[in-house]
């Protein structure tokens, strides 16, 4: 199939891609961009291991088309962030560190899902009750945590960076 | 101060980092430059020869480079010794839905599809067996020739007197549990990547790299050589990071030898990754398990007998099968004392995708089935369910009535601290109907006493390198797939060298690289590995000891190495260590930069930092490297009667659980609350992993207990999907809260046993027991789905249908059929021979075709 020339935003840069106006942003992330943090784990939109933030909004990569993402004629896009975007100024975000230290991920293969989805619920909802928490997550499978070590990750990025938002303001 | 420096401590995995930042690379994350795509035909009969196949159309589509057949690699092969009877691709016939027919290499993985589609195959449909009670009557059309009636093993177990223990029984129970199959479900699918490199010498395609989804690379390494003809030295077996394997990549799975073959013939990189409805194909998962259970005890508790006749329903190839139906056996000793068992076992094939090695691999099923009818043995004598499993404990050290030598015993302490944790005894009956309380136990091996293949070979080799720069390297086989073993084995070599846990870099699983380890199955490597770490660390102190002894002027014994120092025993410790860490600046080190530094004339000192202790050994003695192994003691490989190699281990984990559930007799849904689980595993060395290990263990049971489930139809598999197949999600996840027991084992890693396994069995029984608490209903098969709570709770209100097989049968292939057409298949679905019994039962009476 002929590829048609596209740009898209990718964790702040601009980048371009020769693509299949079919090919999902998935493999699009994984294959052109290299990106692979984002994992396939099923076929069928009920495993969360692909999710990436569209405009802060997570979704699921594996049923997303790369194209509809495009920028448009003003060069405007979507900006994409994707685990590889999750890391600040140099270093692990409070919540990428909190889930090595508190057992939050074992194999890893469902993790950067769960980092972009935690991400989004923590944007959205700084304080989140442990009901918001299970909700928020229920989207994406584990096989190996039962996620109760999740939820103490998780709560531990959310002391972290409250910590370091006060220690800021002193 | 602690005994230990780094071990007991939570340390994240020291591969976290990787994990959550996306940097790590899986199998699926790897591509070599000209790196083509594979995509595998599948069979869509359950039972057929095939006559021709025919890829010519395939082949002319653009983008297509090679199709491989089964007569490209005719070399059979299988986990076992016993059970080669697999090829990479079918050869004369394919045996289940899902079978592996041809594979299409092309240039992208859309081409590579669309060329699938184009292969034309021509097959004989054979009559098909899906129920392995029907299977082993089978007198014709065997799903392999050489195993008449269908049974790939059988085997018939006496210990003690049972028939005399029954005599003794102040009360006997019989009663049929079964179990439905489950499978792994990893979240990453397996993948595979092949690359031959050319040989300089002869100009031809030489070495074969094969970077693999593996939990047991060096098998890899065996097999590849064995289907593809290739000496093991011309292979290399590398294993990236694996998302998860639970069995389910312990032993070789098709796509991995098919990958490497297609690579032969494509003369290019080859990579194949399934997509998750291959991986349900590719299955390797827990058997349907149908336990016919007695269990005799006397009035005060204890148990005189215990016979148990197993089926196994196993799948289309042998896989682990001989080794699963063992431990189904062997594993119902040495967990309490029961001095008299018959046990018979049988393995049976069906046209279904193979079954084999899973979490709690052979225990799990039986367990449910034993610690279900234990709990209604109490009620028959009126005996509180703790109180019957505390009777029957063993006296450790001993060795059980079936050959199992038990040295360390953490049961009792794991039952109190459940008991305790739930409260128990205040609770348990006294909650609202409808709402209860229910325990279980189980244990499992810390790796298999004796090795798949039988030899003298260690079962785990470890060497460690330190060079000048301070930095300690071990190299392991041993496959981390998310455990955390390779953190495991820096924490073990950074307690023996007295250094940072920073400073220990691991290289693990890699054939050129690291020494043979059989793998990560069985539960096997903290124990054995860890061993092996530690004795080779053992082997590299005893070097860096001897040289700072002579430096510090006093004998070897009064030399300790702990938190980055080495100092003389009775010196007062502490030297600013970040001083004497600094690379360039240490005594005697020649550095870039320091080359020119003189050696100071200092006279014996008390006390050097860890890289100066490394400087003058190496100085003293050359390269600084150690190695250690571990084989199981001779004592703990058991007994002599026929299959008594499986089941014996150098130790066993054992665990305990309380359920707290409620059941809506409305729509039978259960819910657990809450489930408190005790685990001894010796000494948690990292406890935040075994919190970890035992977590995802119970809810992977809870998993099995409640929802999972593979449905089949005619051998066709209906829910081949996450979706489906009802991991459970978040939301669905209770609470559970862990107790870690330490029993500290004389012959594990500073008293270590496994940690991952063996608490996912105590689960299931301990919810079905919870259940029968909350409203008086015994659910005797799994998972405890709203429909079978529903049909027990109906059976129970008209007891002339009660049992498994009364009017409210959910094992029905009528009410299968309920569940509709399979939303993923894309084939022509399962075809089935005219003269099939099961479809000719089937027009006239649809119950006749059982799955």
């Amino acid at each position: 199939m002929k590829k048609d020339l596209i740009e898209l935003r990718v964790n702040g840069r601009r980048r371009e891609v020769a693509i299949e106006p079919s090919k999902l942003l998935l493999d699009t992330l994984r294959e052109d961009l290299q990106l692979t943090g984002s994992k396939r784990g099923c076929d069928d939109s009920s495993c969360g291991a692909c999710t990436v933030l569209v405009d802060g909004t997570p979704m699921l990569s594996c049923t997303m088309i790369a194209a509809s993402l495009s920028a448009d004629e003003g060069g405007h896009a979507p900006e994409i962030t994707t685990v590889e975007g999750v890391a600040e100024h140099g270093a692990m975000a409070a919540i990428q560190k909190a889930y090595g230290d508190w057992g939050g991920a074992q194999c890893g293969y469902c993790t950067p899902g769960f980092i972009m989805t935690v991400k989004a619920l923590l944007e959205h909802n700084p304080e989140p009750t442990d009901e918001d928490i299970r909700h928020a997550l229920s989207g994406n499978l584990c096989r190996c945590t039962g996620y109760t070590q999740m939820y103490q990750a998780i709560k531990a990025a959310i002391r972290a960076e409250q910590e370091g938002i006060a220690a800021a303001r002193r | 101060m602690s005994e230990f420096s780094v071990i007991g401590k939570p340390v994240a995995l020291i591969d976290s980092a990787g994990k959550t930042t996306g940097a790590g690379k899986y199998a699926d994350d790897l591509s070599l430059p000209g790196m083509l795509i594979g995509k595998i035909l599948h069979s869509p009969y359950p039972h057929a020869a095939i006559k021709r196949i025919d890829a010519t159309r395939a082949l002319a589509l653009d983008g297509v480079v090679t199709v491989v057949t089964g007569h490209d690699a005719p070399n059979k092969y299988g986990i076992l010794p016993v059970g080669h009877d697999e090829t990479a691709l079918a050869v004369d016939k394919v045996r289940y839905v899902g079978d592996n027919v041809a594979c299409v290499v092309a240039e992208s993985e859309s081409i590579a599809e669309r060329a699938v589609e184009l292969i034309d195959v021509e097959y004989e449909p054979l009559p098909a067996y899906f129920d392995p009670e029907e299977s082993m009557k089978a007198t014709s059309d065997f799903i392999h020739p050489e195993k008449p009636r269908n049974i790939e093993k059988d085997y018939h177990h006496v210990f003690g007197d049972p028939d005399q223990g029954f005599r003794e029984a102040a009360y006997t129970l019989e009663g049929r549990y079964l179990a439905n199959e489950v499978t792994h479900a990893a979240m990453e699918p397996h993948s595979t990547l092949a690359s031959f490199e050319f040989d300089s010498q002869t100009g031809q395609p030489g070495r074969l790299t094969v970077w693999s989804s593996t939990q047991v690379p060096y098998y890899l390494q065996h097999k590849l050589s064995i289907v593809l003809d290739m000496p093991m030295a011309q292979i290399r077996v590398i294993k990236p990071l694996v998302g998860g394997g639970f069995g389910g990549k312990s032993e070789i799975i098709p796509l991995e030898i098919i990958t490497a073959v297609a690579a032969r013939k494509a003369k290019a990189p080859v990579k194949i990754t399934y997509t998750r409805e291959e991986v349900f194909w590719a299955h390797r998962g827990r058997p349907r398990t149908i336990v016919d259970l007695k269990t005799g005890v006397r009035k005060d508790g204890r148990i005189t007998a215990v016979a148990a006749r197993v089926i196994q329903d196993g799948g289309a190839y042998c896989s682990y099968g001989v080794v699963t139906i063992l431990y189904s056996g062997a594993l119902l000793g040495a967990l309490y004392d029961i001095p008299n068992i018959r046990y018979d076992g049988y393995r049976v094939l069906t046209n279904k995708p193979a079954c084999g090695a899973m979490r709690g691999h052979g225990t799990v099923n039986v367990r449910f089935a034993f610690e279900s009818q234990l709990d209604e043995l109490a009620g028959a004598i009126h005996m509180d369910p703790a109180q019957i499993r505390r009777v029957n404990l063993l006296k450790p050290p001993c060795i059980t009535v079936n050959g199992l030598r038990v040295q360390s015993y953490g049961l009792p302490e794991c039952i109190d601290k459940v008991l305790e944790g739930s409260q128990w005894s205040s609770r348990k009956g006294k909650v609202r109907h409808g709402r209860g309380l229910g325990i279980g136990c189980s244990h499992y091996v810390s790796g298999a006493a004796n090795s798949i293949i039988r030899s003298d070979m260690p079962h785990s080799t470890v060497n460690i390198k330190i060079d000048r720069d301070g930095g300690v390297v071990v190299y392991t086989g041993a496959s981390d797939i998310g455990q955390g073993s390779d953190t495991m084995i820096a924490q073990i070599v950074a307690e023996v060298l007295g250094c940072k846990l920073a400073r220990v870099k691991v290289v693990a699983a890699d054939t050129d690289l690291t020494p043979v380890d059989i793998g990560s199955y069985s539960s096997r490597v903290t124990f054995m590995n860890g061993n092996a770490a530690k004795r080779a660390a053992e082997n590299v102190k005893q070097k860096i000891v001897a040289a700072t002894a002579r430096k510090m002027a006093c004998a070897p014994e009064n030399v300790a190495m702990r938190d980055d120092l080495v100092s003389k025993i009775g010196t007062s410790p502490a030297l600013p260590s970040t001083e004497t860490t600094v690379s360039g600046r240490v005594e005697g080190q020649i550095l870039r930069h320091s080359v020119q530094q003189k050696r100071k004339e200092e006279g014996p000192k008390d006390q050097m930092s860890f890289e100066e202790a490394v400087v003058a050994a190496i100085d003293f003695s050359g390269a600084l490297t150690g190695t250690g192994s571990y084989a199981p003691p001779q004592e703990a490989r058991g007994g002599k009667h026929k299959g008594a190699g499986v089941g014996p281990s150098p130790a066993y984990s054992y665990s305990a659980q309380v359920a707290e559930v409620s059941v809506d007799e409305e729509t039978g849904v259960v819910t657990v609350h809450k489930i408190w689980a005790a685990h001894d595993c010796g000494r948690a060395l990292n406890p935040v992993s075994v919190e970890g290990q035992v977590i995802g263990s119970v809810w992977m049971g809870l998993g099995q207990a409640l929802q999972e489930e593979m449905v089949w139809k005619d051998g066709l598999l209906m829910n081949p999907g996450l979706l489906e197949y009802k991991s459970p999600s978040a939301v669905e996840s209770p609470e559970i809260v862990t107790y870690i027991v330490e029993s500290v084992d004389p012959e594990g890693p500073f008293g270590a046993k496994e940690a991952s396994e063996g608490s996912l069995a105590a689960c299931i029984p301990a919810i079905s027991n919870a259940i029968f608490d909350a409203i008086g209903v015994r659910l005797r098969e799994s998972p405890f789905t709203p429909d079978r709570v529903l049909a027990a709770i109906k059976a129970r209100n008209d007891p002339q249908n009660a049992g498994i097989r009364g009017t409210n049968d959910t094992l029905k292939p009528s009410q299968f059929r309920e569940h509709g057409g399979s939303l993923w298949f894309k084939g022509r679905g399962p075809m089935r021979h005219p003269a099939d019994p099961a479809r000719a039962g089937a027009t006239a009476d649809p119950a006749a075709g059982e799955d």
